[in-house]
């Protein structure tokens, strides 16, 4: 009966190996962040020098410099913000529905919140940062609930075909509704551009600070769901078996995830594939345990979202790129490239 | 052998039936198209006589009716007829195709590769006319290979087909998004004929590399109607019943990608028809012989009456794309349910 | 039915980048019914499949009638050879006489219409497989085992000498199963149809087969008569099992007891003890 105490032992020593590496690649992960937040100050269509920089932080605003800064400085907590909020709610969504390819952009989710905002304004000239966001959250969530119910009917549950499917499917849809509601009004059919298509240019304070209680809800919700979220990857059965009400965890583990997208696209509009390709880089490189993936893909997120916000600066000068449109170009060969590494069955 | 000869004549009338009913519902699909046509011709802002319809289209001038008649109702009505029908063949070729009545060339990125090709064309290099046209199925024809040459392992999975499709449609969604973006002096109606398509402003001398493309390519596809039916049953057994699968997957789609590039440079993306004409002629003819004519007919009634009803049924003046795209978004998801929950295929 | 001489000839063919077929030679008998048995992801799969075309060898190759299948024209191919693969696809709504039709596309080109000979294939293939009054039910509302049938009979319709069937009783209950057996057991007397079919279940295989070909990791392990195949030996070396080879009363043909770890008869323990120890 030695060989059982000799296996368990090794199994241990390679657990804690295992949590030490991942404590360096978060604490690698932080570093490029900072490295990351002080790009997005310095870098823009304006240069600055580092008196301007420190200035600016400090608060002053004299000259164009510092000006120009301060303007970047709410951009960047945005896009931080929301790098993670996008980073984190993709994983939760994988992990909900079991599924590589899941990701509020794909999934519709992120249109169904425009929707939702584009026919309160035009409709019912909704006009207060809160209206906005609940309106926001309340069409992610329906959007989501229809188009996981849609996809998981019939033979083999919700495969990652038929939620995609159905995601694109809806993501049409509602963004011929979107059109369909925001063309007779002349007068805000000027911003349709933002409606489609996320951004985080013309951040400020007043845009951001509305939305923190809810992105802090729903980080809060969504990373104490990560226990939950490793039964759910057991398979709904076997979840079951051991103890866990499937139901309720799926149910509140999506609730963080809508609460952080609806609140996202609320202030920046819908982007895309962010959700998706963290959580998969997240995974190569500490695992599947939803305790580590959770805040490495907020952690990963913003970072990646900072430096796509860094990157459509810099390539379109003196205009720049919405770092919606960065990402899906970024992002959408980063999905076919896991597309290609699965094993699918023939249809 | 007395007694199988009777059993063969019941086997030979089955197949007549079918044949029959196929013929006959032929029929009555393009006389809903005939009538569309007519009425569209006739009543609009004004109510025009049909027989003064007539006299303008037989070349006769009569002052004012010519005008609205010849110029703006018939280029319109023609161009919904042709691109309708190029939406449907394309769109129902590559259900049948990939097995799946949501795999459609709207999805996987075809529509979205021509529509960026001739935004870019139009807005960025200031084209117009057949250059367009060419640049869209041009690059149609790119996704179409990309998409299916990044889906190649060994084979084709239809699953890893749409997948990519779906990734590589959103890519190019971005890509228009953005070129539109970008050009600030663009009227909100382009933008809004190249995000959802649109028969606004037609003129007659785009109808003609839409027919082109119908009698080409639609000719084509409509010779491999039997492969086609075989492919349905599966790739094994259609490679087992002597069709060469990958041959023949790749003329269906350079044929459907052909129709469908070029209906898109010239309407823009309508959105759905592609998606939904194969659906709706799959249960309008249930059984009753292949779907390639009838998914074409129902797409050019789709259109045709889509543009209609957003012209002049609705509160507002809406694009064709908006009608077809919002109204079509009901019957679209009750195909999802019913598709997911029996598992079929077209 | 004209005879065909049909072999696979030093075959290795695989998928992506595994190789699962090494060197693989067979020769199918004309005329009778050779069953292929392996554990799973042996290549029985892979070999039916190979050998119908719908895989390209990396070397080797699989001869019709001496004539590599690979540079035969593929409809003229589906003349002489026709497969049932393990999932079918039937497009929703169809009906059966419709489906059994479709099996004439090999003898069918683009401006062909319908001949009457056409129309008596499809009557006889519904005969055959005693379908024909299902004809204008749509398949989707058949048992199991009518649509394994109605499958057949679509392979029947197109004439073909040489029937490859993967695993064409798997998930149909055991009455269907030897339904389906006892059909193509009648065809290849009637017709003189050469069959070749992948079977699970060792002891059909063995009752239903003239000859019987087992394969491990890619390679023919034994090949012949069931009585030569099925031994305890070829058992414990493919499988992994013990047995105990007796012959079946009903059928006078060897059936394969297996002998796990418990629900023994006492006699039998010690015997296998020793046998467990002796692997231990």
């Amino acid at each position: 009966m030695t060989g059982i105490h000799e296996t368990s032992d090794r199994r241990w020593v390679s657990a804690a190996r295992s949590n030490r590496v991942r404590s360096l690649w978060f604490a690698g992960l932080i570093v490029v962040l900072a490295l990351l937040l002080a790009l997005s100050v310095t870098i823009g269509t304006r240069n600055v020098d580092w008196s301007d920089i420190s200035a600016a932080l400090g608060g002053m605003q004299d000259t164009i410099g510092q000006a120009a800064i301060a303007l970047r400085i709410p951009r960047t907590v945005l896009a931080l913000l929301a790098g993670a909020s996008l980073g984190l709610a993709g994983a939760i969504m994988q992990g909900v529905t079991r599924n590589p390819l899941a990701d509020p952009g794909i999934l519709g989710v992120n249109m169904g919140a425009s929707l939702a905002v584009v026919t309160g304004v035009a409709w019912f000239g909704m006009s207060s940062a809160h209206a906005y966001i609940w309106t926001a959250i309340a069409g992610a969530g329906c959007t989501a609930v229809f188009v996981y119910t849609i996809g998981s009917l019939g033979r083999g549950g919700a495969t990652p075909l038929k939620l995609a499917l159905a995601g694109a499917a809806t993501s049409i849809a509602l963004a011929s509704l979107a059109i369909a509601v925001v063309l007779p009004r002349g007068d805000i059919a000027g911003g349709i551009q933002s409606w489609q298509i996320g951004g985080v240019g013309g951040a400020t304070y007043g845009r951001i600070v509305p939305v923190m209680p809810f992105l802090a809800a729903g980080f809060a919700i969504s990373l104490l769901s990560a226990r939950k979220l490793n039964s759910l990857a057991l398979g709904d059965e076997l979840a079951a078996g051991l103890g866990e009400r499937v139901a309720v965890a799926r149910a509140i583990a999506s609730l963080g995830a809508i609460l952080l997208c609806g609140a996202t696209t609320a202030v920046c509009g819908p982007i895309s594939f962010l959700g998706l390709v963290v959580p998969h880089l997240c995974r190569t490189l500490i695992g599947v345990d939803y305790r580590w993936l959770l805040p490495f893909s907020a952690v990963g997120g913003a970072g990646l979202l900072l430096g796509a916000d860094i990157l459509g600066r810099i390539v379109a000068r003196p205009g720049e790129i919405d770092v919606g449109i960065v990402t899906a170009l970024i992002g959408a060969p980063f999905f076919i490239w896991i597309v290609r590494r699965q094993r699918v069955r023939e249809l | 052998m007395t007694e199988l000869a009777p059993t063969v004549d019941l086997i030979i009338n089955s197949r007549r039936r079918r044949a029959g009913r196929h013929a006959v519902l032929l029929a009555l699909l393009i006389a809903v198209v005939l009538a569309l046509f007519g009425i569209t011709l006739s009543v609009g802002q004004s109510f025009t006589p049909p027989v003064e319809v007539i006299r303008v289209l037989i070349g006769q001038d009569l002052p004012g009716t010519s005008f609205t008649v010849a110029q703006l109702r018939l280029p319109r009505a023609v161009l919904s007829i042709l691109a309708g029908m190029c939406f449907g063949l394309g769109g129902v070729a590559f259900q049948v195709m990939l097995r799946n009545p949501l795999a459609s060339p709207d999805i996987i990125g075809i529509t979205s590769g021509a529509g960026a090709a001739a935004v870019f064309a139009i807005v960025v290099l200031s084209m117009t006319g057949p250059m367009v046209s060419i640049l869209a199925v041009a690059a149609g024809l790119c996704v179409a290979v990309l998409v299916y040459g990044l889906s190649f392992r060994n084979g084709i999975a239809g699953t890893r087909l749409i997948l990519v499709g779906i990734g590589m449609s959103a890519m190019l969604q971005s890509v228009i998004a953005y070129i539109l973006s970008s050009a600030p002096a663009w009227s909100l109606q382009e933008a809004m004929r190249w995000l959802t398509g649109s028969v606004n402003g037609a003129q007659l001398s785009q109808a003609l590399p839409l027919f082109l493309a119908l009698v080409l390519f639609g000719g084509l596809l409509l010779s491999r109607t039997r492969d086609l039916e075989a492919l349905q049953l599966g790739d094994d057994t259609a490679a087992a019943l002597g069709v060469r699968v990958a041959t023949t997957r790749m003329l269906i789609i350079v044929c459907a990608v052909g129709m469908i590039a070029t209906a898109t440079a010239v309407t823009g993306p309508i959105a759905f028809v592609a998606f939904l004409a194969g659906p709706i002629a799959a249960r309008i003819v249930r059984g009753n012989g292949s779907l390639l004519l009838p998914s074409a007919l129902v797409g050019a009634i789709l259109v045709l009456a889509g543009d209609y009803v957003g012209q002049l049924l609705l509160p507002s003046r809406y694009p064709v794309g908006v009608v077809t795209g919002a109204l079509g978004a009901p019957y679209l998801i009750f195909l999802i349910v019913r598709v997911n929950r029996t598992g079929g295929s077209l | 039915m004209t005879t065909h001489s049909f072999a696979a000839n030093r075959l290795s063919a695989g998928y992506d980048d595994r190789e699962i077929l090494q060197d693989l030679d067979l020769t199918i008998s004309p005329g009778k019914i050779t069953v292929i048995v392996g554990a799973n992801a042996c290549g029985k799969s892979t070999l039916l499949r190979t050998m119908s075309r719908l895989i390209f060898p990396r070397q080797g190759q699989v001869l019709l009638d001496g004539k590599s299948i690979h540079q035969t024209p593929s409809r003229k191919l589906a003349r002489t050879l026709g497969l049932l693969p393990q999932s079918p696809v039937a497009p929703e709504g169809i009906t059966v006489a419709d489906l059994v039709s479709r099996g004439r596309h090999p003898h069918q080109s683009l401006f062909s219409r319908w001949t009457r000979q056409d129309d008596e294939a499809v009557d006889s293939a519904l005969a055959a497989t005693k379908t024909f009054d299902l004809a204008e039910r749509p398949v989707d509302e058949l048992s199991g085992g009518q649509r394994q049938r109605v499958w057949i009979a679509m392979a029947l319709a197109q004439q073909t000498d040489i029937l490859l069937l993967d695993e064409p009783t798997t998930f149909l209950d055991i009455n269907h199963q030897i339904e389906v057996l006892d059909l193509l057991t009648d065809l290849n007397r009637a017709r003189g149809t050469t069959v070749v079919m992948v079977l699970h279940d060792l002891n059909l295989a063995a009752r239903y087969a003239d000859y019987l070909v087992a394969m491990t990791e890619g390679r023919v392990h034994a090949f012949g008569t069931p009585e030569d195949v099925l031994t305890e030996d070829m058992v414990r070396q493919v499988f992994g099992l013990e047995s105990r080879i007796i012959t079946d009363p009903i059928s006078a043909r060897p059936i394969m007891l297996p002998i796990g770890r418990h629900r023994m008869a006492s006699n039998e323990t010690a015997h296998v003890t020793e046998k467990e120890e002796k692997r231990l």
